[in-house]
């Protein structure tokens, strides 16, 4: 169960060369991208701070929930974005709509993203508007997303192993490398 | 077992055939044939093998090469930027310490990843080809299913040769009739994406089809399958024929002999059956598409040439008239531009080097134009050399550089400066995409070369008199 507040970004289309612009794709590690989350958005060129770019709004800070505009991760496979949200401390997205490689990159990494229907999102944005600490609570385990200012309580969609993997911290490599014999026996051509 | 006779579609007999095991509630466990990777996807990938103490399952089905950040001048020097360099360097020592063939910088394979692929003759039809990158779709031009993944995937692939994915619903886009002059694969695909968005194809694997697909070369069809992923596809495919072949035939990793006969028939039973259902439809016809060209920042913010700059119909679009400098309700024609990029896995195969060579074979780039043509591979650049392109450039004011991504990304040196016009043959025109603050025009190669000796948009159409070049 997470209960925080939302940073809001009403932009449609947020691209993933917005959320991790390209130059700072350098790292061959995965620590640090948080620092250049939104980089060109947040940050003049002579590297201070942009004053009304919510990221730099202590109204919203040490949120754990960034509320976007539909297709939200556009754009390249990069799953920096992903690290970039989640380094940041960012554990819920939730968007009308996302790209699917975004989606699942998110997923690979803690990070949810949750759908809700254009209604609400519009509703959430003018609630967070109107007033910045209003929280949210997400249950994963029930798949349910709670906004008490709005006395609304809505469930969302995962794909259910991808909740296993979540609620459990089980990865994708322990299981696929625990179908060595299928796989093998699909190179021979058995197609079992 | 499958029933025999029910109809399938090119997309399904694919995945099909590669679904190692399928649970209910479960994604498919999906065998991948071949992996690509490159230096800036990859790093960390390696490094989860190294964490959990494992060896790549099948190094042989993995390769490798140096494209994203590796400069575009004086390649046989090291690299200049320290973070570019330790990124290759690092791909070199995982290659090594793995196993994996690299094509790395100086080699004379070495290339974009979407161009060396087919170039070799790795990516054949009906087979599954992922890579860290997620304009991997081009390889389905050959009748692949191919498609982009993260690094963590990148690591599931090099650890189990597999995947687990959800099978994508599927949709055909057909485009039918014959091309107009001056109209080329980009504009057809930048004309499809203008009118679906960028995300109308979204939880999609779209097949195209139709008489005017099928009539393109196989660098037009991999212009074409490129750009899926800008309209949210998970990726494109286009059903191999005789064209496919003829490709094909004779690459170094082309099957040989016998075993080429016998790939050839395989591949032939391919194509999707008559009566075979897709999720979506999509029929438009190739009369009606012109010359096309990007005023915002997104691929599906394009144009017909002849079209106003639509007025902004929300807060995001006005967002990137602002961002782009321009104004609605006239035409882009005229508007002026600083630099001229010919290149990126869109367009930086040899093809579309010869059609820009024939557009401005005799004529000169306009003065204070910067004109980058960077060739998609060592094994383009030589060919663009062995025909003599490369004196047409030096004439017309062009610099020839060495293959990479360059400007696509500008990830390396190779970036517009701020508030700058760029007409670029890439396939994204995202804010700071060719570096902070660049404003990009997405068109064709030969709307680029029209560009680079007008100095501003121009409809190539009027550049087109010759009749020898009424067919380009
Ligand atoms: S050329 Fe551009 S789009 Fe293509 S792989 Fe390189 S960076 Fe990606």
């Amino acid at each position: 169960m997470i209960r925080t507040t939302c940073i809001p970004l009403p932009v449609e289309n947020v691209d993933t060369d917005q959320i991790i612009p390209a130059r700072f794709l350098k790292a061959t590690t995965r620590a640090g991208f948080g620092d250049n989350l939104f980089a060109d958005w947040r940050y003049l060129p002579d590297g201070s701070p942009v004053p009304d770019f919510p990221l730099n709004d202590p109204r919203y800070a040490g949120a754990k929930a960034l509320v976007a505009g539909r297709n939200f991760g556009c754009g390249s496979s990069r799953e920096h974005a992903a690290w970039a949200l989640a380094d940041y401390g960012i554990k819920v997205v939730i968007s009308s709509f996302f790209a699917d490689i975004f989606r699942g990159n998110a997923l690979n990494n803690g990070l949810l993203p949750l759908q809700v229907s254009e209604e609400l999102l519009q509703r959430l944005f003018r609630q967070i508007e109107a007033d910045p600490a209003t929280e949210i609570l997400v249950d994963l385990e029930n798949q349910s997303l709670h906004i008490p200012a709005l006395d609304e309580s809505v469930t969302f969609d995962i794909d259910p192993y991808k909740k296993l993997c979540l609620l459990n911290g089980y990865d994708d490599i322990d299981y696929i490398r625990s179908r060595r014999e299928a796989i093998e026996a699909w190179e021979k051509g058995l197609r079992i | 077992m499958q029933v025999a006779d029910q109809p399938k579609t090119l997309f399904d007999k694919v995945w099909d055939a590669h679904v190692v095991e399928r649970r209910p509630d479960f994604p498919d466990l999906l065998y991948i044939d071949r992996h690509f990777i490159h230096e800036v996807t990859s790093p960390q990938a390696f490094d989860e093998l190294r964490r959990r103490g494992l060896r790549v399952f099948r190094p042989g089905q993995t390769i490798a090469t140096a494209d994203h950040n590796v400069p575009t001048i004086d390649q046989h020097l090291p690299i200049r930027e320290p973070l570019s360099r330790k990124q290759v360097a690092t791909l070199e020592a995982n290659c090594a310490e793995f196993g994996i063939e690299l094509y790395g910088l100086g080699h004379e394979r070495q290339g974009i990843v979407h161009v060396i692929g087919p170039e070799l003759g790795i990516t054949q039809p009906g087979r599954t080809i992922v890579c860290g990158d997620s304009h991997t779709s081009t390889h389905g031009a050959f009748g692949a299913i191919a498609f982009g993944i993260g690094t963590s995937q990148v690591a599931q692939v090099l650890a189990t040769q597999c995947l687990l994915q959800h099978k994508p619903r599927s949709m055909r886009i057909e485009v039918n009739g014959t091309l107009r002059k001056g109209v080329t694969a980009k504009d057809i695909i930048l004309y499809i994406i203008s009118k679906l968005t960028t995300s109308g194809g979204t939880q999609h694997f779209v097949e195209y089809a139709g008489s005017a697909i099928r009539s393109l070369s196989m660098e037009g069809r991999m212009t074409i399958c490129n750009m899926s992923i800008e309209m949210g596809a998970r990726g494109g495919m286009i059903a191999p024929d005789d064209t496919t072949f003829e490709y094909l035939y004779g690459r170094p990793f082309a099957p040989r002999g016998k075993a080429w006969d016998e790939a050839v028939a395989r591949w032939r039973r391919l194509p999707t059956d008559e009566g075979a259902a897709y999720d979506a439809v999509h029929v438009f016809d190739a009369h009606d598409i012109e010359p096309m060209i990007t005023y915002g920042t997104n691929p599906g913010m394009a144009i017909g040439i002849s079209r106003p700059v639509p007025h902004p119909a929300d807060a995001t679009e006005a967002r990137a008239l602002e961002y782009m400098g321009i104004e609605p309700g006239k035409p882009l024609e005229g508007q002026p531009v600083d630099y001229v990029f010919i290149g990126s896995c869109t367009n930086s195969r040899i093809e579309d080097l010869r059609a820009v060579a024939s557009l401005v074979q005799g004529r000169k780039k306009a003065p204070g134009v910067t004109v980058w043509v960077v060739p998609g591979s060592k094994q383009v650049e030589a060919q663009a050399r062995a025909e003599g392109l490369d004196r047409i450039f030096e004439a017309a004011g062009f610099q020839l550089r060495q293959p990479g991504c360059s400007a696509c990304l500008a990830m390396n040196e190779d970036k517009v400066p701020s508030g700058k016009y760029c007409i670029s043959t890439s396939n994204r025109n995202f804010e700071g995409r060719q570096g902070p603050g660049a404003r990009t025009l997405l068109a064709s190669p030969l709307m680029a070369a029209a560009a680079a000796v007008t100095g501003k948009v121009t409809d190539v159409r009027k550049l087109l008199e010759s009749a020898a070049l009424a067919t380009i």
